[in-house]
């Protein structure tokens, strides 16, 4: 693309542009409503509009939502930790073995799993709600992370498997001749080549997890709920006039870890979104 | 890879070895039972479970197909279904329409790419709660939209879809569009890089026009993104839940009800399990239709190459 001189402005650039920036103002209209609603006092927000300037900027909203779902957001971190580190490091595992070891029945076993990347989890909803009861873990942190691990499987494997189907089969082999066993070609060999694809692992689950709602509602209750549970209860349930400074600030701290990890790593986290799509 | 240590060690038919063979076997072992038990033997529980009169506690009893019949005469289910057309048909027009167009306008060696680029991707960060929660304050019937556009002077301007259980559905696929369109764009500009250039200024030199290149040369090359897209627009279509409930919950009334709203609400809160088992069993029909011929003809002619 180098090679080419920036093209002359034309009148056809200039739509190009102006149609772009158009767009660009849509997306980022929502988001910077949120912030200012959030900002403002509800008095403010009776007299204003959606796009006034705050009269004085009020830090009220922040606080009373922080009140009311900062415990919920330490519960999503608390799930989300785990849960993310585990399902990686099973996928990593697996897409090791689908790749590098395989042996009859495993193509069957990755079709299997692939199907679950599409699996619609309200098929799965009834038996895994009766197996955690069974368990003891319903209603519990430990619960929902386990649930995440087993239905963050399928994508983590077809992560580490496509990655690994590029890795020259030739690598692995000379390394099996010269006596190196399972682990240590994994450990030695593989591991040090998978930090970009550990990278969009990493990013995927945790967008996926932290931005769950499914589970978190049927499998968690009250003082174990994830941050987009609490979120959806303290804008969704009409107790008294509706704070809407509080409801903003509360979904701008429910959305700002995604937000952050999205503006850090943006790469792979595109990275992590194509994968399944590009590569099949 | 030549700091790597590997000893070289005779090779000899040892217990060790034996454990070496089964290894990978056993490694996968744990994750092949929690696929088999967590999606397939669950798939089959609420197979079992929609064929019984299950309510508020699962049952075994043997209902027959009373719960199907009970869904086909049921209006709010026909309701959601209808919903999940209009609804998905929306979503996924517009998000292709836009992502498309986006993507094309991107590709013309615009500065400021990569900023453009991180904005109008974005909203696929969020959570589908945070999404409802921010396009139900601004598209709020008096408070939203609607008083923007008055105060900025359009005096009889009304947006009330929100609460308009005949337009209410349209709010959903605003929301929906505004959260994925940028995704699919990221997909398209990903299709448009691969393109080969060389093909693009032959064509230039034969005269052809720049949109004329676009139209019948690089989008149709650019098929297997195209289908790539749908499945992901149609896969999240069919599992929207979040976004009703934070947006919407279903209302007015259950004018936005969608089938994974109507699940929820049957199976978790309302008592009616078989019935939810039945209707659950439903959307995974309605995602394998659309996902077994692509999965089919994705591994197929990965085979051919």
């Amino acid at each position: 693309m180098s090679d080419f001189a920036q093209p002359r402005l034309t009148l056809g650039r200039l739509t190009i542009h102006a149609t772009l920036l158009l767009a660009c103002a849509v997306y980022l209209v929502p988001l910077i409503v949120m912030l200012l609603t959030s900002f403002k006092t509800p008095e403010d927000i009776r007299t204003g509009n959606l796009l006034s300037w705050p009269e004085a900027f009020s830090a009220m909203g922040w606080l009373t939502a922080w009140d009311s779902i900062g415990g919920y957001f330490w519960n999503s971190v608390k799930i989300v930790l785990p849960a993310v580190l585990i399902s990686t490091a099973l996928g990593a595992i697996n897409g090791y073995v689908l790749s590098m070891w395989r042996f009859r029945g495993s193509q069957l076993f990755f079709g299997l799993l692939l199907f679950g990347c599409f699996l619609p989890f309200q098929v799965i909803l009834l038996p895994a709600s009766f197996t955690l009861g069974k368990l003891g873990l319903a209603n519990t942190t430990t619960g929902l992370v386990l649930v995440h691990v087993v239905y963050g499987l399928a994508f983590t494997t077809l992560f580490f498997r496509n990655f690994y189907v590029s890795v020259p089969d030739a690598l692995v082999r000379a390394a099996r001749l010269d006596g190196a066993g399972f682990f240590t070609i994994f450990g030695r060999i593989l591991l040090p080549m998978s930090v970009p694809i550990i990278m969009v692992c990493l990013i995927w689950q945790f967008t996926q997890i932290w931005n769950d709602f499914l589970f978190g509602v049927v499998f968690a209750s009250g003082d174990t709920q994830p941050v987009t549970v609490a979120l959806n209860n303290l804008v969704n349930t009409s107790t008294g006039a509706k704070q809407y400074n509080v409801d903003m600030a509360a979904a701008m701290i429910a959305g700002l870890p995604t937000l952050v990890v999205y503006v850090v790593a943006g790469k792979y986290f595109l990275r992590g979104l194509t994968a399944g799509a590009v590569k099949g | 890879m030549s700091s790597i240590a590997l000893q070289a060690r005779p090779a000899k038919a040892s217990p060790l070895d034996a454990l070496q063979r089964w290894l990978p076997k056993l490694v996968l072992a744990p994750s092949m039972l929690i696929v088999l038990v967590g999606f397939y033997a669950y798939i089959g529980w609420t197979f079992l479970l929609s064929f019984t009169n299950s309510r508020f506690m699962p049952s075994y009893k043997w209902a027959g197909l009373q719960q199907y019949e009970r869904l086909w005469d049921n209006d709010r289910w026909w309701v959601a279904s209808q919903n999940l057309l209009v609804f998905g048909g929306m979503f996924i027009a517009i998000s292709l329409l836009i992502g498309v167009v986006l993507a094309v306008l991107l590709d013309q060696r615009i500065r400021r790419e990569g900023l453009i680029r991180t904005i109008y991707l974005y909203p696929m960060a969020l959570s589908m709660i945070v999404t409802g929660t921010a396009w139900q304050w601004l598209l709020n019937p008096g408070l939203g939209l609607d008083k923007l556009l008055r105060d900025w002077g359009w005096e009889g301007f009304r947006f009330d879809w929100l609460v308009d259980p005949d337009r209410v559905i349209y709010c959903l696929v605003i929301a929906a569009v505004w959260q994925a369109s940028g995704f699919v764009m990221a997909l398209f500009l990903a299709g448009l890089r691969s393109v080969d250039q060389s093909i693009i200024r032959a064509a230039q030199v034969d005269g052809a026009s720049l949109p004329t290149i676009y139209l019948r040369i690089v989008l149709p090359s650019l098929r297997p993104v195209f289908f790539s897209a749908l499945m992901i627009l149609a896969h999240i279509a069919i599992k929207s839940f979040d976004l009703v409930a934070a947006m919407t919950a279903g209302g007015p009334g259950y004018s936005s009800d969608l089938p994974a709203m109507f699940m929820y609400a049957h199976t978790f809160t309302r008592g009616q399990m078989g019935l939810g088992a039945a209707s659950a069993m439903l959307m995974l029909g309605a995602v394998m239709a659309i996902i077994v011929p692509y999965l089919y003809s994705e591994l197929r002619n990965k085979r051919h190459v």
